[in-house]
């Protein structure tokens, strides 16, 4: 198999939307015949980042690489950044408004999760410059 | 539990996925927080929520789950249950509180994430 390469715009404005690119890069993914597990692991992080794009990170882009070893994810936006990373990556740890938590998020439980089903995880945030997260799941 | 006993525990109206009805799931859970379900769900195939959105279906569909129960009489609007639809989600709609459906469906034998 080939690498391939996926891009994505998210939009900052339309939460109804977010999550497309999420189920488009699983579609993918199960057809190019993953293990089910790694296809879950991908969706679940791939998705907890998209929707941080839309509530936190005012929209951006995802690109996708795929190959038979591993799966390549960034997830970028400028945004108004992390101020501490660490903070951030804690469990419980969130800004959200009220808005977002009435809509079903906001638990500060996304970058966690994000790194739980991840293999590699790293965050690049400058505040008032924006956000960049860059994801592997290797395959086994 | 096949999918339409569900249905009939919890008194439900079909909402779409009659296809898939006579399907088994063993696991459920129940909760409006998406957050949480991402998080904290493990192989359940049911979901209870009294929150209506796309994103419902959204995480149901990451997480491979099979069937979505509205709970508190709350009605998914067509764009999400034509996003169901494609996924192959079957929608069901209770009048019942989130409470009493989990509580029905435990009863009868439907578990939770970590098989209690
Ligand atoms: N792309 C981003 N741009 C700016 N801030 C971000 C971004 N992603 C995350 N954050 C900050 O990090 C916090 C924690 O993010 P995390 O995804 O863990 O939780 P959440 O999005 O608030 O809630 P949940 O993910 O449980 O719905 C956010 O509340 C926000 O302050
Ligand atoms: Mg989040």
């Amino acid at each position: 198999m080939e690498l391939l390469s996926l891009h994505y715009d998210v939009s900052g404005t339309d939460f109804t939307c977010a999550g497309e690119a999420s189920s488009k890069i699983k579609r993918n993914l199960k057809e190019l015949g993953f293990p089910t597990s790694v296809i879950r692991n991908v969706a679940i992080a791939v998705y907890e980042g998209e929707i941080n794009l839309v509530i936190h990170g005012g929209g951006g882009v995802i690109d996708v690489e795929i190959s038979p070893e591993c799966i390549s994810i960034v997830l970028a936006d400028q945004g108004p950044g992390i101020p501490d990373v660490a903070l951030a990556m804690q469990e419980g740890y969130s800004t959200a408004p009220d808005n977002v938590r009435q809509l079903g998020f906001g638990a500060g439980m996304g970058l966690p999760n994000i790194k739980k089903y991840t293999d590699e995880m790293i965050i690049e945030s400058e505040v008032g410059k924006g956000t960049t997260i860059k994801l592997k799941v290797f395959v086994k | 539990m096949k999918i339409s006993e569900i249905k009939s525990i919890l008194n439900a109206e079909l909402i779409c996925g009659e296809e898939f009805i006579e399907n088994e799931v063993h696991t459920a859970c129940g909760s409006d927080m998406m957050s949480d379900v991402l998080a904290y769900v493990k192989e359940q195939a049911v979901l209870l929520s009294g929150l209506v959105n796309p994103q419902v279906v959204r995480t149901a569909e990451m997480m491979d789950m099979k069937c979505i129960v509205f709970v508190r009489g709350k009605q998914p609007d067509e764009d999400m249950i034509e996003l169901a639809v494609e996924r192959d989600i079957v929608l069901l709609g209770t009048k019942l509180e989130m409470f009493t459906s989990c509580g029905l469906l435990y009863k009868n034998g439907l578990k939770g994430g970590s098989g209690i």
